[in-house]
């Protein structure tokens, strides 16, 4: 599966480990919630980058502990209809300050990637080729926002309050 | 009237290139039909029984005469020549080609109207009061607040897929005629004990086959948190509302499983963690919201005037005065509503040529300006009492002068099953009929007020549990029967009708509906009180009695 990341095409350096398969004994692995959950301090002494598979049904809280031991979160769309990873990436990002990789994964397809950008993904585990390829143009779609969110984009209010304060500065 | 800027405009075209674009992917195949349908529905397009179904979003209920003309454009160059007005204050179009649909889109963007999210698992149109801005004794004009919360619904991040549909309705009246009591959210302004403005907060209402009355989760929150409280409501829903089972996915589900109390701590503990955040509303911000919504320069002028005194002499003319016209904020104008359930007509239909008409009418006589109400009927905010009489020959003419405005022929409807997929049975041919039982305008005058809803299925677009008389299309070994109930209604007293007895096939319903007013008729103890009054204080069971004694 083509993984995007800050923007680009790019090789995915985590391997996915199934619950109860080995560990490789170096290298960015992706555990499963329950298999991080069941020995956190073993799996972050490891060496190489953590990074855990968060479900969109279990409370962040048993996650936040860790978050600044983590290379990864990936938070899952079991089907793009199915928006609660929207509200748990922007509780990480914006109230719990995490700030290292922050992965989409499960069906995510190019319609989303404005939404997931803005909630504070940056890193997307693209369904098909042709959406990873047009992701950067798929990006470009938007220039306009009307809410506020972690990313940083200036909001259409905002925007005419600076509109409004320049042209009176200018008069 | 609120005026699109440069922002809005551009984010409107981005839409519609980003919607030109689905579906192209979908015509070449690249999308599949599950993966395009949801991109559909989050720009108002539906696959219903003959063709696409096109939902325009009027936000608020509010047309200026240039957007009612692009939008008779529309019915006429890419659909069969008329429209269908929706109890969200909404347009439907019901023959729409879907190669020609972005082509559509661009023609409405150049007016400033879209379809963004008028359908699919977000947040809706927001509606209020049709009389907003010029009703007299309002709190202040609805419609500001609902343009903050259009903007802040609008493509929202976080809430684009919510486990379902998501209702805003929002008035600053005392009456309430936007039913704020059966929507998701449900907003009144008001003032508290210290003269401040601000918003009860209703959570969890409306209808379909779990109806429920929506409940208070918050007296009062200041317009500088509304924000900030609606997306900690919407936060808490979109983790929680129940995606397992369709019927049970709306919010009003999930604050009845937890319990108002219950739900509503959850909420205060969220909104607790982001109230002074990013959102809070400053004065500045929502006075420029303010700033650009336009009022007409009213002139001074007399209650009475002469035109008026002239005209009463005409009993057609004053039928329809005393029907269709209504107070108004500043002395010497009228609110004048505009009928759109004909005598034999489909409710809420309006011909391309009747909605030109119109505009011409508003520009005339409305400074240009068209609402439209969730009764499915039009109205022209403005008008001077003077100029009414020259109003009604104009509406007459082009046929839209029917005097039966909140009278027992102006029924509210869905399309039901001569259009829609979901219909288990017929809604508009019930409605014809009943319009020409009741066709007699000192009949229906005699009557008094009385709402007929009907919905053709229990999703309940016609809003049938809320109507005074409420009608049910029901499937029985392939028949159609229709449910009937009575006593609801849609106001600040909302309230669900009761069932009077046993479904009636498709040829009795309108023989019942006569029964039934005919009992109030005989039951009221006086002329002024109403149908809704007379079921309050007597029950159903006279009525079950009477309806079905003989059946």
């Amino acid at each position: 599966m083509p993984l995007v990341k800050q923007g680009r095409l790019t090789t995915d350096l985590f391997v996915h480990v199934a619950d109860g398969a080995e560990l490789p004994g170096d290298g960015a692995i992706l555990v499963t919630a329950e298999r991080f959950l069941a020995d956190p301090e073993a799996l972050l002494r490891r060496p190489g980058k953590l990074g855990v598979i968060w479900p969109n049904n279990r409370n962040l809280d048993d996650l936040v502990p860790y978050l600044d031991r983590l290379a990864a979160v990936a938070l899952v769309f079991p089907s793009f209809r199915d928006g609660r990873a929207y509200s748990q990436a922007r509780l990480l990002r914006e109230r719990h300050g995490y700030d290292g990789e922050l992965r989409a994964t499960g069906q995510v397809l190019r319609d989303q990637f404005v939404f997931m950008s803005r909630a504070g993904f940056d890193a997307f585990e693209v369904k098909k080729d042709a959406d990873a390829d047009a992701f950067a143009e798929t990006m470009k779609r938007y220039s306009v926002f009307y809410q506020p969110t972690g990313d940083g984009r200036v909001t259409a209010l905002h925007r005419r309050m600076q509109l409004r304060h320049s042209e009176s500065a200018g008069q | 009237m609120y005026a699109y800027d440069e922002i809005d405009r551009t984010l409107v075209n981005e839409r519609v290139e980003e919607f030109r674009d689905q579906v192209k992917r979908r015509l070449s195949g690249e999308l599949t039909e599950d993966e395009f349908k949801m991109l559909r529905l989050q720009n108002g397009v539906y696959l219903q029984l003959h063709a696409y179904m096109f939902r325009v979003a009027i936000p608020y209920g509010t047309l200026s005469s240039q957007q009612l003309r692009r939008l008779a454009h529309v019915a006429r160059r890419y659909d069969r020549g008329y429209g269908h007005f929706t109890t969200r204050q909404n347009i439907q179009f019901n023959w729409i080609k879907l190669a020609e649909l972005p082509d559509a889109l661009a023609d409405l963007a150049e007016v400033g109207i879209h379809a963004m999210q008028t359908s699919g698992n977000n947040t809706r149109n927001v509606t209020s009061d049709q009389w907003a801005g010029v009703a007299p004794g309002e709190i202040e004009d609805p419609r500001i607040w609902a343009e903050i919360l259009r903007q802040y619904t609008t493509l929202h991040p976080e809430f684009s897929f919510l486990p379902r549909k998501f209702k805003f309705a929002i008035t600053a009246s005392g009456h309430d005629r936007a039913a704020v009591k059966i929507h998701d959210i449900g907003l009144r302004l008001h003032k508290n004990a210290e003269g401040e403005t601000g918003f009860e907060v209703l959570v969890g209402g409306g209808l379909g086959r779990t109806p429920f009355i929506g409940k208070t989760i918050k007296p009062f929150v200041a317009g500088s948190d509304l924000l900030s409280y609606v997306e900690a409501i919407m936060r808490v829903y979109n983790q929680y509302g129940r995606r397992d089972n369709i019927y049970k996915a709306r919010i009003k589900i999930l604050v009845h499983e937890l319990g108002i109390e219950k739900f509503a701590h959850e909420v205060e503990e969220e909104w607790q963690q982001m109230r002074d955040g990013a959102l809070k509303l400053d004065e500045e911000v929502v006075e420029d919201i303010r700033a650009r919504f336009f009022y007409p320069a009213y002139e001074k002028l007399p209650h009475m005037p002469e035109e008026l005194r002239k005209a009463a002499a005409d009993p057609q003319f004053e039928a329809w005065r005393k029907n269709s016209t209504f107070a108004h904020k500043v002395p010497g104008y009228a609110i004048v509503t505009i009928s759109l359930k004909p005598i034999g007509g489909p409710p809420g239909d309006a011909t391309a040529e009747q909605m030109d008409t119109l505009a011409d009418l508003a520009d005339k006589y409305s400074f240009g300006e068209i609402r439209v109400g969730h009764e499915q009927n039009l109205a022209l905010p403005h008008v001077a009492r003077r100029d009414l009489p020259a109003l009604w020959k104009a509406l007459d003419k082009a046929g839209l002068a029917t005097p039966n405005v909140n009278l027992v022929s102006d029924i509210i409807a869905c399309p039901g099953l001569d259009y829609c997929s979901l219909a288990n049975a017929r809604s508009i041919p019930i409605a014809q009929e009943l319009t020409r039982r009741f066709a007699n305008h000192d009949t229906a005058n005699l009557i008094g007020r009385l709402h007929i809803n009907i919905s053709g299925c229990i999703n309940a677009c016609g809003h049938h549990h809320v109507g005074h008389i409420g009608i049910l299309g029901v499937e029985k070994n392939g028949e159609e029967f229709y449910q009937i109930t009575i006593g609801g209604r849609a106001d600040e007293n909302a309230q669900m009708g009761t069932l009077i007895g046993p479904a009636v096939p498709y040829a009795e319903v309108a023989d019942v509906i006569e029964d039934i007013v005919e009992a109030y008729l005989a039951l009221r103890d006086r002329p002024e009180e109403l149908f809704v009054d007379t079921v309050k204080r007597l029950g159903v069971e006279p009525f079950r009695e009477r309806v079905y004694a003989t059946r």
